[in-house]
């Protein structure tokens, strides 16, 4: 179907069913018990989910195809974001106009980024990007004041031409982002029993270029042209010595994985127009580079998988603080409950980060391939069984002969 | 007027003179053996041809072209393919995927943006690799992950690539270093069976006399730099300046 083979459709279908879903698999317990809490299932992060999904797609295809390791793809999240605020802020507030200025610039960003940094290779590549990337933070936070707001933000305002739009609506406030008049933020509730499922236009306009994109990144990695990534990441050498020319296929590479980064900050700032430099700072950098190695660097649906877990940990794990704690231990005798609780404060809430980390080091010596190595290892686990009864058949047929 | 033509070429690492005045030429759809003992610039000479090195003076012309200051890619495109000492293939690629890759910079030329088309739509591309991998005996080993593969298949794999790009010259650096005897015949008997079957000239460098006397038509030596002579195997074999420049006898 639609050019792929029978294994990446199903892929395909899988992604679309989870992600089109999403409301609903997200949001397994009910809203008034007690972990409730654990519901992932609201716009704001489904959102997240996807958009970072999409950075995480976009980025693999340079780094988990060709092996350049770039340090500074935040770089075009926010060069993307700004984009598509300053399309809000002249144009309209319709979000396509925006994704598209925010992926065109972004693409021109990289091509402009990838033709200094690709001249080297290897770590030098990677502390090139990073310089790049905070430099511009730094720029947008000082110089680019005019372009950037500094360190307010670029925001919406009331005094905004929106040259096919309107400034204000007709009570006075800033009018909302929206496709073609459909609100971005606009949500439809259905409950059901004790559980509370909420559909978000902004959520299912950020799947399905989701899907779109992860469509694209399954052809890109199928096609002669992922081929010769692959073939730059084994052998440079043997590479150019077969006549080809490696630096032109880095060079697009990036200009891809630059163009991804660039609609998921279009995307975000389409969900909720405002744009900060902190956007493009080095930790949002090296948060898509876990994301990636986490789920699996050079497998399609891995940094999906890694977007997905480490936004979860941040937006749910950060919340569990000792009060709730003090409640799931209160079974036990007041000594030991405080005693738990002392242990377990650090990995929590704010220390979220500790857990997370401690899971990255794990993943990373004991599965190197990421949570898609991990789920290989337990399908191959079951499917080792029944092939081992075949294996008995078979020795057990083999002394007749 | 040969295919590879060497003219007063000089190289200098700082003060070593690597290779000083050379001139050689290598007859078209001959096989040319360059010997010579260790550090006699053997492997800076071919580095000059596929432009790796670009010598100080002198200059290289292949088919009435100059390649200097070419890259290696276009020096490929030109129709020089190369085999390395240690076998360069694409390791984390499968053998069918390695085979295609020449194939498709072939035809398609350093660059193109191929990145949404159907790997299913280039059969021509696959069925020339299948028919390569057929010709080297490697039709078997198709699916299997390149790195995996013995020394002797790793080269006979490269070999491959490099004939299924169809060049005129073919550069081989000591094919058969840090190979068992088996593989080595093999090797030979592979080379033999391409030189006879090809329109194609083989340029050798070697240090293994048996493979030299088994494939040369024709045979430079080179010692510190400066090719000593140039004959046939047969004259190769008894002149005295050989025998010193390797052994160091008194002549």
């Amino acid at each position: 179907m639609l050019g792929l083979n029978k294994k990446d459709t199903t892929l395909l279908i899988i992604v679309a069913a989870l992600t089109l879903l999403a409301p609903f698999i997200l949001n397994p317990f009910p809203t008034e018990s007690g972990l409730a809490q654990f519901n992932a299932g609201y716009p704001d992060l489904m959102q997240r989910f996807v958009i970072f999904g999409i950075f995480a797609i976009g980025f693999n295809i340079l780094f988990g195809l060709t092996g350049y390791l770039s340090f500074g793809h935040a770089a075009f999240l926010g060069v993307g974001s700004y984009s598509a605020v300053w399309m809000f802020k002249l144009l309209s507030m319709n979000v396509i106009p925006a994704i598209i200025l925010a992926v065109i610039i972004s693409g021109l960003f990289a091509v402009l980024i990838g033709y200094v940094s690709l001249r080297r290779s290897g770590i030098y590549f990677s502390i090139l990007t990073l310089a790049f990337a905070q430099m511009s933070f730094n720029l947008a936070y000082s110089v680019l004041t005019p372009i950037t707001n500094g360190e307010t933000g670029l925001q919406l305002t009331l005094e905004d031409p929106r040259v096919l739009g309107q400034s204000a609506t007709a009570d006075g406030s800033i009018p909302v982002t929206n496709l073609f008049g459909a609100e971005m933020r606009s949500t439809y509730e259905m409950a059901v029993g004790p559980w509370a499922f909420q559909f978000n236009m902004g959520y299912y306009l950020c799947a399905i270029i989701m899907l779109v994109s992860f469509y694209l990144a399954i052809r890109i990695f199928r096609s002669p042209f992922g081929m010769m990534l692959r073939a730059i990441k084994s052998n440079q050498t043997r590479m150019s010595y077969t006549g080809l020319n490696p630096r032109p296929y880095t060079l697009a590479a990036f200009v891809i994985s630059g163009m991804y980064a660039g609609l998921a900050g279009g995307l975000m700032a389409s969900m909720d127009p405002l744009a900060g430099a902190e956007r493009m700072q080095w930790t949002a950098s090296g948060e898509v580079v876990l994301m990636t190695i986490l789920g699996g660097a050079g497998t399609l649906i891995g940094p999906v998988l890694g977007a997905g877990f480490i936004k979860y940990f941040e937006n749910i794990f950060s919340k569990i603080n000792d009060n709730i704690l003090h409640g799931w231990f209160a079974f036990m005798p007041d000594g030991l409950e405080d005693f738990v609780v002392t242990i377990l404060h650090p990995f929590i809430g704010k220390g979220w980060h500790l857990t997370l980390g401690i899971l990255f080091m794990l993943v990373v010596i004991f599965l190197p391939g990421g949570l898609v190595e991990g789920g290989q290892r337990i399908a191959r686990l079951f499917r080792g069984k029944k092939s081992d009864d075949k294996s008995d058949e078979a020795t057990q047929s083999t002394p007749a002969e | 007027m040969g295919i590879l033509e060497v003219k007063n070429v000089n190289k200098r690492f700082g003060g070593l003179q690597a290779l000083g005045d050379v001139n050689l030429s290598v007859a078209e759809n001959t096989c040319h053996a360059i010997i010579g003992p260790n550090g006699a610039g053997k492997s800076t000479l071919l580095n000059c041809f596929v432009g790796k090195l670009i010598p100080d003076t002198g200059s290289v012309m292949f088919d009435g072209q100059s390649v200097l200051g070419r890259t290696p890619h276009e020096i490929n495109q030109m129709g020089i393919s190369r085999v390395f000492q240690t076998p360069e293939i694409f390791g984390d690629l499968s053998v069918l995927e390695n085979m295609m890759i020449p194939i498709f910079a072939k035809r398609d030329g350093a660059f193109r943006m191929h990145a949404i088309e159907n790997m299913h739509n280039e059969k021509e591309i696959v069925e020339a690799a299948e028919q390569m991998l057929e010709e080297m005996n490697m039709a078997d080993k198709r699916h299997m992950h390149s790195a995996s593969m013995s020394r002797g298949d790793k080269r006979r794999l490269e070999i491959g690539m490099c004939l299924s790009q169809q060049p005129r010259l073919l550069l081989l650096d000591e094919p058969t270093a840090g190979m068992a005897r088996a593989d080595t015949n093999n090797t030979i008997d592979l080379l033999k069976q391409i030189k006879d079957e090809r329109d194609i000239t083989i340029a050798i460098i070697e240090h293994d006399m048996h493979v030299v006397f088994s494939l040369a038509d024709r045979i430079t030596v080179l010692a510190q730099g400066t090719p000593l002579v140039e004959d046939d195997p047969e004259n190769i074999k008894g002149n005295p300046k050989v025998r010193e420049a390797y052994l160091g006898e008194a002549a």
